[in-house]
């Protein structure tokens, strides 16, 4: 009689598994041995990485797409700022607590939102964004139009501030990529598989859709909060259109297409190309946002699962297996 | 007080062309133009640019716009934006929102951050007395003659034509409709071609009656998608009248304090998809 | 001589990912009224949408006379005179029935049939015409669709379970209407649940079963027992 057994790791996903410790290890090692301009760039490549993740989370698999997710990042940094600022919370403190708050204020922002679909709640969301960056620049006590800084970390010593400010990137980036893994494996993930595969008929199997929507959405906004908190802390400085600008979801979208939508590993290649790009060509302004705008228009059109989806479909690569393979090991014995 | 609403039904006239493409393009095949601003903005550059080259001529202006606009929308949705039709909202969302990149950064490059505008040769400045001291612009009242003119005659066609009937078909059903013959690919050009004649006047009148610049396109997308949501999806009539709210509005907003007029639209239409999400005026489809 | 108008060779297609048919062969000559019967999932839909082209197929696998259509766009089809009355109606909700019926003239092929034709043969249709065509009773939109099919003057004419959720007089009735089509040589093919309706108003009769073809004969030599058997594969 034949087994059949329901498997989920694969050999190369192992084998990176303990290249990603390794890295991490590496990584947090490095404020005694690398330059601060390295770790200022880490810092700010793992804030656009998070947001992306999140923003995929959303889309990919909660089958959300928003244009949007800018307001929770411009909220996070306000949020630490003003903890900072104005209720002397330490800031490094506050990063984790502003994302919380955005969290909380993402439950009445789902139900405005909640009333339109597809396309019109991309845009929908959008709108959302623009009127919390209005709403923002016309508060005074955080300096309105022109934005203000971060003065809550003037007594702090430089490298301490970098390596803490460094730290807390790493620890984001292994969080999320470890809270969506783990997410994606457990039985709510599964239940995300099944409505981005069929809503109805994930309805029909006794599955909350909109609870569990509701759930990602809120996931989402606490990650964009927590990317916007970590940004402006490595920043010092916000400001409204700083905080709020759709370039933010326009490179999170980048990034996602390129590496490919729904895979975990998608982020984290678009993420690669992004830094790379941005590296080589970001000197040349509008032609190199020009370029990525084609980039994007290009990957989608042609390689409609993204980079990485295309590797994956062409090669059966998965470093983060999500999917649950039937293997047949043969006779039982 | 009168003043304001008058001010508010002229610019309502205004979003209404901002927002009949949009109504018009998700109307027929269900795809949310994120680049609509942006191409009302080049449209706005495009009959900057034509204008020198007929001297100034308004007519020979349109002439050489309209026509150009209806082949570019017509290439676009054959060969760029058919392919991201589809159950998946997502393709159609990415790929108009990279060409909305690439547009405001290649007119940048053109013709720099400077704001431009479109000389009517006074005509923006002129003004028509309307009895009891009341004087609106010729300009924004020519302007909403032209929206009140495209929205009649959008839903005209697609109420009483061959074409509108072929429109409503292949929306509803679009494999049974290309059992009738019909080819959706070249329908859905079609539909797109026509909302770029709609966006072409937009742009045109918008550049006539203040500056434009590459980055204004954004804003503008926001209130064509406010105009659409507030009047309700089904009808360009439903769109026409979620425009003059939305002007209303802003018009309000404007006058209880300068900076608060498009925040106070944002908030009405916020308060419609609150209290009333399909909209004020949504023709329901059975 | 009678005409060959459609004919399918070893026809194999699927529907999704799962094969839903596996070799078919098939063929209707000119006047013919052929019915096809079988269990639900036995293929009968997705054999005519394969004709249709709205199920992909070998280019060489159905012929339409003489020429291979397998996979040429639906409304290329059209033009050529093949016509489907699609299972469930689908009538176009944003439409007035009389604008359905319009629809179905798209292509502008030439021949007898025109909306007073259709109007006479279905007089509640006039009544209605300017209603939503989604608004009629189910009989009423069957008819409809009919209409619909009709006003493109085709050849061969393919029902899809004409009968599906309709009371029985209602059905008759709309059976009754067909000699008033098939009486100027247009041929027929119908996909039926009801066996006896399929028998009596066919000349020849097809089983379906899982996919492949069951059983074939005259329909009024074929028994109970034969169809029986061959409808559930035993």
């Amino acid at each position: 009689m034949t087994a059949a057994l329901v498997v989920r790791g694969t050999r190369t996903s192992q084998i990176a598994l303990w290249i990603g410790v390794a890295l991490v290890a590496i990584g947090a090692s490095m404020p005694w041995w690398a330059e601060s301009s390295w770790m200022r760039e880490f810092v700010e490549i793992a804030c656009y990485f998070v947001f992306a993740m999140m923003w995929n989370l959303l889309a990919g698999y909660g089958g959300m797409v928003s244009i949007g997710q800018q307001a929770f990042f411009g909220l996070g940094g306000y949020a630490m700022l003003m903890l900072g600022n104005l209720a002397s919370v330490n800031p490094f403190v506050a990063i984790p607590v502003a994302a919380c708050i955005t969290a909380i204020v993402a439950l009445p922002m789902s139900w405005l939102a909640f009333r339109l679909q597809g396309g019109y709640f991309a845009i929908g969301t959008w709108v959302i964004a623009e009127v919390f960056r209005l709403s923002f620049a016309n508060l005074s006590i955080v300096g309105g139009g022109s934005g203000t800084s971060l003065t809550a970390l003037r007594g702090i010593e430089r490298a301490t501030r970098e390596s803490l400010t460094f730290w807390i990137a790493l620890a984001c980036v292994v969080a999320a990529i470890a809270g969506v893994y783990v997410f994606l494996r457990s039985k709510l993930g599964l239940a995300l598989l099944a409505i981005r595969d069929n809503e109805v008929a994930a309805e029909s199997q006794g599955i909350d859709v909109k609870r569990i929507k509701l759930a990602v959405y809120v996931t989402a906004a606490f990650g964009a909060g927590l990317a916007g908190a970590l940004y402006f802390v490595g920043n010092l400085r916000i400001s409204p259109d700083a905080a709020f600008s759709v370039n933010w979801t326009a490179f999170a979208i980048f990034m996602v297409v390129i590496g490919g939508i729904g895979r975990i590993e998608g982020p984290i290649v678009g993420a690669l190309t992004f830094w790379a790009l941005n590296k080589f060509f970001s000197d040349y302004g509008s032609w190199y946002l020009m370029g990525l705008g084609l980039l994007a228009i290009g990957v989608t059109i042609c390689f409609k699962q993204g980079l990485w989806g295309w590797l994956q479909q062409r090669h059966g690569w998965s470093l983060f297996p999500t999917t649950r393979r039937l293997e047949d090991r043969g006779g039982a014995r | 007080m009168i003043d304001t609403l008058i001010q508010g039904l002229l610019l309502g006239g205004l979003y209404a062309l901002f927002a009949l493409g949009l109504s018009l393009m998700f109307g027929v095949m269900r795809l949310t133009n994120t680049a609509q601003g942006d191409f009302i903005v080049l449209s706005a550059f495009a009959a900057i640019a034509i204008a020198p080259l007929v001297a100034m001529q308004p007519v020979a202006v349109a002439a050489l716009l309209l026509p150009l606009a209806f082949g570019f929308g017509y290439a676009l949705q054959r060969w760029v934006l058919n392919g991201t039709l589809g159950r998946d909202p997502l393709p159609s969302l990415v790929v108009t929102f990279g060409l909305s990149i690439v547009i405001q950064n290649m007119l940048l490059e053109v013709f720099s951050a400077d704001p431009r505008s479109l000389d009517s040769g006074g005509f923006n400045t002129r003004s028509i007395g309307i009895g009891d001291g009341l004087a609106v612009g010729a300009l924004p009242l020519a302007i909403f003659g032209v929206a009140l003119l495209c929205t009649l005659a959008l839903q005209s066609l697609f109420d009483h034509t061959k074409v509108g009937r072929a429109f409503r078909a292949v929306s509803d059903d679009r494999e049974i409709a290309e059992l009738m013959g019909l080819d959706a690919h070249k329908v859905y050009a079609l539909a797109t071609a026509l909302a770029f004649i709609v966006i072409a006047l937009a742009g045109s009148l918008q550049a006539m009656r203040t500056t434009v610049a590459p980055s204004d396109g954004p804003l503008l997308l926001l209130f064509a998608f406010e105009a659409v949501i507030i009047g309700g999806m089904g009808s360009f009539w439903g769109t026409f009248a979620g425009a003059m709210v939305l002007g209303l509005a802003q018009q309000i907003g404007f006058r209880l304090d300068p900076g608060w007029g498009i925040w106070f639209g944002h908030l009405v239409f916020l308060a419609v998809l609150v209290v009333r999400p399909q909209g004020l005026f949504p023709r329901t489809r059975t | 001589m009678s005409v060959t108008l459609v004919e399918t060779h070893g026809l194999t297609a699927h529907y999704g990912d799962a094969q839903a048919l596996f070799g078919i062969d098939f063929r209707l000559e000119a006047g013919e009224v052929v019915a096809i019967i079988g269990a639900n999932g036995a293929g009968k839909s997705t054999f005519l949408k394969a004709l249709t082209g709205l199920v992909r197929c070998a280019r060489d696998a159905v012929r339409f006379r003489g020429q291979p259509v397998g996979s040429v766009a639906p409304g290329s089809i059209v033009r050529m005179g093949l016509a489907m009355v699609p299972e469930g109606r689908r009538l176009f909700p944003s439409l007035s029935v009389e604008e359905n019926l319009l629809m179905g003239a798209f292509a502008r092929r030439p021949g007898p049939w025109h909306l007073q034709r259709l109007f006479k043969l279905f007089p509640i249709l006039e009544e209605k015409r300017c209603s939503p065509a989604t608004s009629l009773s189910g009989g009423q939109q069957q008819m409809v669709a009919i209409g619909r099919a009709l006003m493109g003057n085709p050849e061969v004419l393919l029902c899809d379970e004409l009968s599906l959720g309709l009371a029985p007089i209602v059905i008759k009735e709309i059976y009754e209407a067909m000699p008033a089509f098939t009486s100027e040589g247009m041929s027929l093919v119908i996909v039926e649940q009801d066996v006896s309706v399929a028998q009596r108003v066919s000349q020849r009769m097809m089983c379906f079963q899982e996919g492949r073809v069951s059983l074939e004969g005259a329909s009024n030599a074929l028994t109970r027992e034969q169809i029986g058997r061959a409808y559930f594969g035993v």
